[in-house]
């Protein structure tokens, strides 16, 4: 697998703006602020970014070997020390073979642990033993742990910075490598929880979570050409999920298209379809995102267009919902 | 009987206590556990019952939630909760619940029961602990069908590789697990050459003889440089003869009338 770190797209689309490993970087600069920051990996630690701060901080960083059960059990056990680890592996990996350890040692104990997970959905050549396809949904289902999706570096920095500074245990989805830069022409600042409306408009609602943003924006210049306003509200917190601001849009719009890295069933199209229930909302939703199915291996670009993921694809969505 | 003794003999008092209360329950794994606990609690553990938090306790951590029985025991004549709470055990609303949950009964370090949990959670605290230069250690109690637990022996070779010399694993060998006995259900023996190859210092001792759970753990202490397991050998419903000699059952059902007859026992045995 030499090489995949540098070649990584997290993206279908070529030429735009990335940042390298932007986690592993944020990382090293939120141990500035706070000591108790310790770093632990199940044998990724140069395929999740984290060997950054294993360079910097030998002596902080905990090479656990592949055993995925024992690191997020190790990593408890450090939180209930005082200390704040940062563990990594693959969502698969974290969330198949580990899902006891993240329920039991993690979330039901409040430990203070930051799971981070890598190639999150369709972000690697793989096939089914690599995609983190459900891995939302199994997190999601967990009570007490946060639930994180960013769609960029510039997010997966903030997020890191944020995660760093909130009590309690995380699971953080990870794009690594190099990611494209989407949000700063947004201004935005991730909060914990916060969804952000990243574009208005009155015609059609976009909500979409992880890198999924960064094509529903393309879907929206693209429906705007075509005279359709279309919102994009961005929802990277999976859990605890900003009910209130979905609601909001949706009471205005009631005409929506979610879109996300992950099966469409169980993440966000799920969160979403519930608060609208629970609310009583009379809305029209289309869901964009991998069908209930093991997905192929393959490049990127030819999963994006298999499983009907792209910009394009939203946007045709998007039509069908008006 | 020596002091350490006659705490054993009072854990099982209470344990049998909280059992009679809901009738039956893990009295056997309460009973065979005692001497381990009364040596713990009241003899090896650095502790201040109006201190919970002291960062320089020492730490144990109950693997095998259903023996909360015993460790419940422990912490009320530890001073921990209230001796008046052991009647609530295993009762609706309780915090004495018949696997414990952290964060719900005072004194619980984990939340054991989901098994092969407890180890990696102490390898991160002794790791934690070594980080901080604390003094402290790490006191781990896992059971005999827990060693069938794959995780187990991922913490067991972290522990080693990292050269765990705070951390102490007792691993209750009383032959019965849930389905049966282990040599039928999945044979674990030789238990303790199992540890000592994964890179432990290794004993194998009578866990129901308080002098040479005493006097292992001070071998342990001695060893430089590597994790230690002790190995109980133990016998389930020590010290109540009419429950020893049930054994072979993992969750004892005892008869109404039989707690009176079990009292006498316990408190004729030497």
């Amino acid at each position: 697998m030499s090489g995949v770190t540098g070649n990584i797209l997290t993206s279908a689309t070529d030429g735009g703006q990335t940042l390298t490993a932007p986690f592993g970087h944020a990382l090293v600069a939120a141990v500035e602020r706070n000591p108790r920051i310790v770093g632990l990996s199940a044998d990724l630690a140069k395929y999740t970014d984290i060997h950054i701060f294993r360079d910097r901080h030998p002596d902080r960083f905990f090479q656990i070997g592949m055993a995925e059960q024992n690191l997020i059990g190790v990593a408890a056990g450090l939180a209930r020390i005082g200390f704040v680890p940062f563990l990594t592996t693959y969502c698969v990996f974290a969330t198949r073979r580990a899902y006891d350890f993240i329920a039991m040692d993690a979330a039901l104990g409040r430990a203070n642990v930051k799971i981070i997970a890598g190639l999150p959905g369709l972000t690697t050549g793989y096939g089914g033993t690599h995609q983190g396809i459900e891995d939302l949904a199994l997190m999601r289902s967990i009570p007490n742990l946060t639930v994180i999706d960013p769609c960029d570096a510039t997010e997966v920095a903030q997020a890191t910075t944020a995660i760093a500074q909130h009590v309690g245990p995380v699971y953080m989805r990870l794009l690594r490598g190099q990611v494209p830069v989407v949000l700063d022409a947004h201004k935005y600042q991730f909060e914990i929880g916060k969804a952000k409306l990243l574009r208005d408009g009155n015609d059609v609602a976009i909500i979409s979570t992880g890198l999924m943003t960064g094509r529903a924006l393309e879907a929206a210049v693209t429906l705007a050409a075509e005279g359709i306003a279309a919102a994009v509200l961005h929802v990277s917190t999976l859990k605890p999920f900003d009910r209130q601001a979905v609601l909001e849009l949706l009471a205005r719009v009631p005409r929506v298209v979610t879109a996300e890295n992950h099966l469409i069933t169980g993440g966000l199209a799920s969160a979403v379809a519930d608060a609208v229930t629970d609310a009583g909302l009379p809305v029209r939703l289309r869901r964009v995102g991998i069908p209930d199915c093991f997905c192929e291996s393959g490049s990127l670009p030819y999963l994006a267009e298999r499983y009907r993921m792209r910009a394009a694809d939203i946007a045709e969505q998007a039509k069908k919902a008006l | 009987m020596t002091a350490l003794q006659s705490k054993a003999k009072q854990l099982r008092r209470h344990v049998l206590r909280m059992a009679e209360v809901v009738g039956q329950g893990y009295v056997g794994q309460g009973l065979g556990i005692a001497d381990l606990l009364a040596v713990m609690y009241f003899d090896e553990l650095k502790y201040d019952p109006s201190r919970l938090d002291w960062p320089d306790r020492d730490r144990f951590l109950l693997s095998i939630g259903h023996y909360s029985i015993g460790l419940y025991a422990a912490l009320a004549e530890a001073g921990i909760i209230p001796l008046a709470e052991l009647d609530t055990y295993g009762r609706d609303g309780s915090r004495l619940e018949m696997s414990g949950t952290e964060h719900i009964c005072p004194g619980l370090e984990i939340t054991g029961g989901s098994l092969g949990h407890g180890l990696s959670q102490a390898v991160g605290m002794a790791i934690g602990l070594r980080l901080d230069q604390r003094p402290a250690r790490v006191f781990n109690l896992l059971s005999d069908g827990e060693c069938q637990e794959g995780s187990t022996w991922e913490a067991a070779m972290c522990a080693a590789h990292y050269r765990l010399e705070n951390l102490f694993a007792f691993i209750d060998c009383n032959n019965q697990q849930a389905d049966g006995p282990p040599k039928q259900i999945m044979n674990i023996e030789p238990i303790d050459q199992k540890w000592r190859a994964f890179g432990w210092d290794t004993q194998r001792i009578n866990g129901n003889d308080i002098r040479a759970i005493t006097d292992a753990i001070v071998r342990a202490k001695r060893t430089a440089g590597q994790p230690h397991a002790i190995v109980l050998d133990t016998l389930m419903g020590k010290g109540v003869r009419l429950f020893e000699e049930r054994e072979k059952n993992h969750f004892i059902r005892v008869e109404p009338s039989e707690w009176q007859q079990a009292r006498v026992q316990l408190e004729e045995n030497q």
